[in-house]
């Protein structure tokens, strides 16, 4: 399991989605706003990544450091769209998903966490993150 | 044999809380908001307590009576009572839980105006009631007729809800100990309520606390005083038996 994460499979069809889910492309400067952002990406709630300026990282999560050169494009907007395809026991929320959620907030409801165009924001910048965190 | 059966129901529910060391989420806590609890003359939930225990002796209803009234003796009367909470309540033949039966109390047999929950009637009584029981350990009721509210709230912490799609269990059993943001995650046990939150800036109950992790998962909470609720009290009672009551605690 651990060696399959390690090195995407080339059988890589389930592991990835290749079709953006907008026309005009990702804007990784948005993107990096975004996975910042404690109310809207959430990401740094969960993961530790390169963000000096910003305290009080989570660590549930990997380092987003290096994601840009584990994962190509179409396997991390999976990760974004629905991890859960990869893992139904991941805790990393579907960032584009609506059905088959249970007892959520009125605000909420019938809404995803992320548009379609901030998913595709944040996959630029994701991209950028070529080098992996030191160890 | 029908002693047995009710110790037998609850073996399974502490499986999981065992499997790791419990830990209050006292333990969680920096040494000076450590202090900030076990010193009396600094807690903040001590002034709750002061207020119930003057409420506590105040005469209320038609009948002019307080709480002292059917309940001398305080100390011996209502120590332990907190560390047995959630139990059954024979009235309505469902779960209650301590600011359940303290509102009961209140409205059916002293005839005064009811205790919303989260007024400050109600948290001051609750953390007085509590504060009796420090150091006690919790001592849920073996009553079989509680097993069928364990099991619901066992479910209720092991559902994923909310657009965030989480359950209590993965964060509190399978994170515990890591950080989410710069919280450190507890493990949820249910050992120091009411108590005094730096956050909330004032007491609060435990089903505000289930609340808060409800709505910040993005789920609808449920109403106070939900049979939901209680059942997770019920369900976390039985997670952290034995360990001791600390109210009224402080928390980050
Ligand atoms: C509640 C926790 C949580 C949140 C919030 C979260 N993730 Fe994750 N994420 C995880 C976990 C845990 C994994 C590990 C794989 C798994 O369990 O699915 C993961 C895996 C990943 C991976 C693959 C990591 C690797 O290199 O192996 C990427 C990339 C990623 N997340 C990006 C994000 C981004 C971007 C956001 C915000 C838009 C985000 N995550 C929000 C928990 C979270
Ligand atoms: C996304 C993670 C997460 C989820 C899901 C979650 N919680 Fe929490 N919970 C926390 C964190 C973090 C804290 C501590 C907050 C702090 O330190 O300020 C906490 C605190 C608590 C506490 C207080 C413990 C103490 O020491 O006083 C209880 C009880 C609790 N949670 C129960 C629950 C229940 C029941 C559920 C499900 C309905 C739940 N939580 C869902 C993260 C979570």
């Amino acid at each position: 399991m651990l060696l399959l994460l390690a090195s995407p499979p080339a059988w890589a069809q389930d592991d990835a989605i290749s079709t953006p889910l907008t026309a005009s492309p990702g804007d990784a400067t948005r993107g990096r706003a975004l996975v910042a952002d404690r109310q809207r990406g959430l990401c740094l709630l969960c993961h530790p990544g390169p963000f000096p300026e910003e305290r009080f990282q989570g660590n549930l999560a990997p380092d987003l450091a290096g994601a840009g050169s584990r994962w190509n494009e179409g396997q991390l907007r999976l990760r974004l769209v629905d991890s859960k395809r990869l893992n139904p026991d991941s805790i990393m929320p579907s960032y584009y998903r609506t059905e088959g959620l249970n007892r959520v907030g009125p605000a909420f409801r019938g809404r995803t966490v992320l548009s379609a165009q901030e998913i595709e924001d944040v996959l630029a910048y994701l991209l950028t993150l070529r080098e992996e965190a030191p160890r | 044999m029908k002693r047995a059966l009710p110790i037998l129901l609850l073996a399974p529910l502490c499986l999981s809380a065992s499997a790791q060391e419990r830990r209050s989420g006292f333990e969680n806590m920096a040494r000076d908001t450590q202090a900030m609890q076990t010193d009396d003359t600094a807690n903040p939930g001590m002034l709750w307590v002061l207020e119930g225990q003057s409420l506590w002796h105040q005469p209320a209803g038609p009948a002019a009576q307080s709480c002292a009234s059917c309940h001398q003796n305080t100390e011996v009367s209502m120590r332990g009572v907190a560390a047995r909470y959630p139990a059954w309540d024979e009235a309505s033949a469902a779960p209650i839980d301590l600011a359940g039966r303290i509102a009961q109390c209140r409205e059916t047999r002293q005839g005064a105006p009811p205790l919303a929950r989260e007024s400050q009637g109600l948290l001051s009584l609750s953390a007085y009631v509590g504060n009796q029981s420090r150091g006690l350990p919790i001592a849920p009721p073996a009553d079989p007729r509680m097993d069928a509210a364990r099991e619901q709230g066992r479910a209720l912490y092991t559902a994923r809800r909310g657009q965030l799609d989480l359950s209590c269990a993965q964060c509190h059993d399978d994170n515990a100990g890591r950080r989410l943001a710069g919280s450190t995650i507890p493990q949820a046990h249910p050992t120091g309520y009411p108590l005094y939150r730096l956050e909330w800036q004032t007491l609060g109950s435990l089903q505000r606390r289930l609340r808060g992790c409800m709505t910040g998962v993005r789920a609808e909470p449920f109403a106070y005083g939900a049979s939901e609720y209680v059942a997770i009290e019920a369900f976390l009672a039985s997670r952290a038996q034995g360990m001791a009551l600390e109210t009224p605690a402080v928390r980050p």
